[in-house]
């Protein structure tokens, strides 16, 4: 069944979704239009706004349920995973959000991330990655390149970096999606993608923090380079990219690597690696492009499978008894086992 | 040769043997058989943390206590007044607290030379008069079975294992027990292996009818039905008794019961129980970590649900930041901590009462919550179900202490009936549809907020962990604002003591000393006062079963002593709070060894305090 598919009394407005709290982010944090956008999606899903829960850990993104006129629960730190799960299971109708950060769902909550994802609870998990830490005021995160600078290494970080969607498929994640903060149109798509999936969603977010970590993702946002270093990602077509479309990615034995194309080129469209969402190994290939300075960032849906979900299993579970053992009897089950009667 | 029959009170049993030789459930198989009889009873399983330990090792070494009696009983009993041993290693560990004259029933087969290495015996006891203070009934069940299987074409292996059996019935003949119930249980677990069952019941019927002919088995006993209260009764563990507990609770309170939770010894088995009622749609959830285990309780709570998760004190230190969520969040929510050995790891599968201070303490910031404890096995159902109406009453988290003692000791257990269980009604919004909500406005009586559900049209809201304004629920760093929460959410528990039964004193009403208790300490102190009160000794004795608050009435009650008594598994984590809050002086009794106290100690104590 899908998600809370009911017919809608009346059309939600993005303005159903604001609360009435001021936002606190910094001026110019990426956080705004992921905010923006999230809320000019959740209208148009069909879901009764009392469906929907947003529920986050620690960090700037954790903030995110306070600003939504929805059910919210601000959580501690790296847990939202976990109170999400909660939530889902005790109650399946309702649309789970999970906010979180790279520090929140990757360092200190990343047990419960990565169990989540095994699991394929039906909920949806947006990341916002700055790859720093922002609220505590600018410490390295878990996804901060090699050899950062910051407060805590001021020599540089010693940390070899977790990659987001790599983590994520390694954890068989059901579903695994990225975008970037400067993208809205592209994100929205991949919010509706990401409810739509029946099973955990992961959508990793590119996010600028203006105050800590400024800049880290100008190669993908610039608007003169942008071209050359985005791959937008659509199923079952050619992996094309750059300002002329004359780019592509060719795989070479197990080596993706970016090819010109053209009409002197040696490389035609043909020679192209193909889109196939359901691969779990072109994911895979597509999820090491991260950090890699030769090869363009994919964004849009890296991968996308149909698994069994857990709160239905779970319920199934509890039909099922019921049909073996009865429904639950409290003075039956109180008296099982050998019994006597003192008069 | 004629065999007498004689008639005693009161029976203290302990089974000995390796890891692998099946003492909890021969144990297990003579309480219920005990319990049919209609005795009143009390078990202690002790075993090893190790799963098996080498063979023969005194470290392998696995028992399980069971004293029965025609009257009242509170406690598992002092010394055994039976050892079964089924290997040296299991007579040299438990010879020493078998009462003097005591009977010993050993398989013979196992004094080998290279068991009675292991087992660090220089001579085989069983030859150089080391016993002679006993009664000693050497027995070769190994061969016995043997023979008794004989025709059966199964494996020695098969048939060795079934000596625990053959041991079981000497013991059913030795003390009158019918065999059925356990044929029926043997018949009913391995349905899918006749040849078990046969092989099983073989060495039963064996054991029984050597008792019943060989000539050096001259006496046999009958220990009569105990008149308890009128009721229906069931044998219970306390890890069971909570399990039911809960799920009573979600039945009275008509909320589905959500159990988050992370396998640990001694609290497993609340777990594995709760899994099996699914039919209740009972939402049973085995988390990653102990994190996640009371984080995703903390969830279902938000989305409606009764929610619970159980550890034990290593677990409860790492739900110790959620645990302050539920608190700031004010769901309502049920810890259980079956208590053990610690700190660290410990001794993880003893028990202990050193989690009090825990339990009270144990958050950042102030962080009140309601804490009560369990007293005996069949106790931890009240326990439970009081915690879930307190909880879902107060909207707060409540911590339930029972012990790895309570939890997989038994007793009989009077069932109780659904319909006098009092309905629980949760403390959801009641306004109309025009009401605003407000989260964090609060009932005037109990202080509780107002619990939605996500889901209900209208009252869409957010909670969290960081400080609220009062009312509106809005996250608020006003000094004046906290300093308001902080006592509100301290007064809101404090009123939990208007839920609270009045202190009862049990035996002397006044005069010379007192015994205050907690836990499952009542069981020995109880014992003790009987037996100092036959002695004419101006002794009570006062049981708290909450912790936090305590009741309104003990300041009087302590006046009325002398002396105070405060017997603890710890090193007087209750002593140190009655000394800070009634500015009293009690004497303390602590004896930290991963076991229940003896009835004797507390005696002992009394007697040096009273002179
Ligand atoms: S610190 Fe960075 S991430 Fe946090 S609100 Fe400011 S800009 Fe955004």
């Amino acid at each position: 069944m899908a998600k809370n598919e009911t017919t809608m009394e009346k059309q939600l407005t993005r303005m159903d979704f604001a609360s009435d709290q001021v936002v606190k982010w910094c001026p110019g944090c990426g956080d705004y239009s992921i905010l923006a956008q999230v809320q000019k999606v959740f209208p148009t899903l069909g879901i009764p706004k009392e469906n929907y829960v947003v529920i986050s850990g620690i960090g700037c993104s954790s903030r995110f349920p306070y600003y939504m006129d929805t059910y919210g629960f601000h959580g501690i730190h790296g847990r939202a995973a976990a109170i999400a799960t909660g939530v889902k299971l005790a109650n399946p109708e309702l649309s789970v959000w999970i906010v979180t950060g790279d520090g929140d769902s990757m360092s200190i909550g990343g047990n419960h991330f990565i169990h989540l994802l095994r699991r394929n609870v039906d909920v949806n998990i947006l990341l916002f990655n700055n790859r720093i830490y922002g609220l505590t005021k600018g410490q390295y995160s878990p996804t901060s390149p090699l050899g950062k600078v910051t407060k805590s290494t001021p020599m540089g970080s010693l940390d070899h970096p977790f990659n987001p969607p790599a983590l994520a498929l390694g954890a068989d994640a059901s579903f695994v999606a990225r975008t970037i903060d400067k993208e809205p149109k592209h994100m929205q798509e991949i919010i509706k993608r990401s409810h739509k999936h029946h099973g955990t969603s992961f959508l990793e977010i590119y996010q600028n923090c203006l105050i800590f970590n400024d800049g880290e993702f100008d190669r993908y946002t610039d608007k003169d380079k942008k071209a050359d270093n985005v791959l937008t990602l659509e199923h079952g077509k050619p992996m094309i990219f750059g300002k002329n479309k004359d780019k592509g990615i060719h795989l070479a034995g197990n080596n993706p690597r970016v090819v010109s194309i053209g009409a002197e080129g040696q490389w035609s469209v043909d020679d192209l690696l193909v889109h196939d969402e359901h691969d779990w190994i072109i994911a895979s290939i597509l999820s090491h492009f991260t950090y890699r300075e030769d090869l363009p960032t994919p964004i849009g849906v890296l991968y996308a499978k149909a698994q069994s979900v857990y709160e239905e299993l779970l319920d199934d579970q509890c039909h099922q008894a019921v049909k073996l053992y009865g429904k639950g009897d409290l003075q039956k089950l109180m008296s099982e086992g050998d019994t006597w009667v003192v008069k | 040769m004629p065999k007498t029959l004689k008639h005693i009170d009161d029976v203290t049993i302990r089974f000995a043997g390796d890891s692998g030789d099946g003492m909890q459930l021969t144990g297990d198989r003579f309480t219920s058989a005990t319990a049919i009889i209609g005795n009143d009873l009390s078990t202690l399983p002790d075993y090893p943390a190790e799963i098996r330990a080498p063979a023969g090792s005194l470290a392998g070494v696995s028992a399980f206590q069971l004293h029965f009696s025609s009257q009242e009983i509170f406690s598992p009993g002092d010394n055994p007044d039976v050892l079964v041993a089924m290997n040296p290693a299991a007579l040299k560990v438990h010879l020493k607290e078998l009462t003097r004259g005591g009977i010993i029933i050993v398989n013979t087969a196992s004094f080998t030379a290279k068991n009675l290495k292991l087992a660090q015996y220089e001579t085989n006891p069983l030859d150089d008069k080391s016993l002679r203070d006993y009664v000693v009934y050497p027995v070769d069940m190994s061969r016995l079975v043997a023979h008794a299987c004989e025709d059966m074409g199964i494996t020695t292996k098969t048939v060795e294992r079934t000596k625990n059996m053959f041991a079981l019935g000497v013991l059913y003949w030795m003390y009158n027990r019918p065999m059925d119930t356990t044929i029926k249980w043997l018949k009913q677990k391995f349905a899918k292996k006749p040849e078990i069952v046969e092989a099983n019941t073989r060495a039963l019927q064996a054991g029984f009818n050597y008792g019943s002919t060989n000539r050096i088995f001259t006496t046999n006993y009958k220990v009569d039905a105990a008149k308890l209260n009128p009721g229906t009764y069931r044998n219970i563990s306390g890890n069971q008794a909570t399990a039911l507990g809960l799920v009573a609770a979600s039945v009275r309170a008509n909320l589905p019961l959500f159990y988050g939770s992370y396998p640990i010894t001694p609290a497993s088995d609340i777990l594995h129980h709760l899994a099996g009622f699914r039919n209740f749609k009972v939402k049973t959830f085995q988390a990653e970590d102990e994190i996640a285990g009371i984080t995703s309780a903390i969830g279902a709570a938000f989305a409606g649900s009764l929610a619970a998760t159980g550890t034990s004190g290593p677990g409860v230190a790492l739900k110790t930041e959620a645990m302050g969520l539920a608190v700031m969040t004010e769901l309502p929510l049920v810890i259980v901590n079956v208590q053990r050995g610690g700190p660290a790891t410990g001794l993880p599968t003893k028990t202990e009462q050193a989690d009090l201070f825990q339990a009270l303490y144990g958050r950042n910031g102030e962080a009140p919550i309601p804490v009560i404890s369990a007293r005996s096995p069949g106790d931890c159902f009240a326990a439970a179900f009081e915690a879930a109406q307190v909880a879902l009453k107060y909207m707060t988290p409540v911590m339930v202490l029972t012990d790895g003692y309570v939890g997989n000791g038994s007793e009989p257990w009077i069932i109780p009936n659904v319909a006098d269980l009092p309905e629980i009604k949760p403390n959801f919004f009641q306004g109309d549809e025009d009401e605003a909500f407000l989260p964090y406005k609060r009932n005037p009586d109990t202080l509780a907020r107002d619990w939605v559900a996500p889901g209900t049209p209208g009252r869409e809201h957010r909670i969290g962990g960081l400080e609220k304004e009062d009312g509106s629920g809005n996250v608020n760093y006003d000094p004046e604002n906290h300093h308001k929460m902080v006592t509100l959410r301290d007064e809101k528990i404090k009123r939990v003591v208007e839920d609270i039964r009045p202190c009862r004193i049990i035996g002397e009403q006044e005069g010379d000393l007192l015994i205050l208790t907690w836990g499952s300490t009542r069981g020995a102190a109880r014992a003790a006062l009987q037996k100092l009160l036959k002695e004419g000794k101006s002794v009570g004795h006062m049981h708290l079963r909450w912790l936090n608050p305590l009741p309104q009435d003990l300041g009087g009650i302590l006046d009325k002593f002398e002396k105070i008594l405060i017997p603890e598994i710890n090193l007087g984590q209750l002593a140190q709070i009655i000394r800070a809050r009634y500015l009293k002086e009690p004497h303390q009794l602590n004896l930290v060894r991963g076991r229940p106290f003896l009835t004797r100690e507390i005696m002992d104590k009394v007697n040096e305090l009273t002179g």
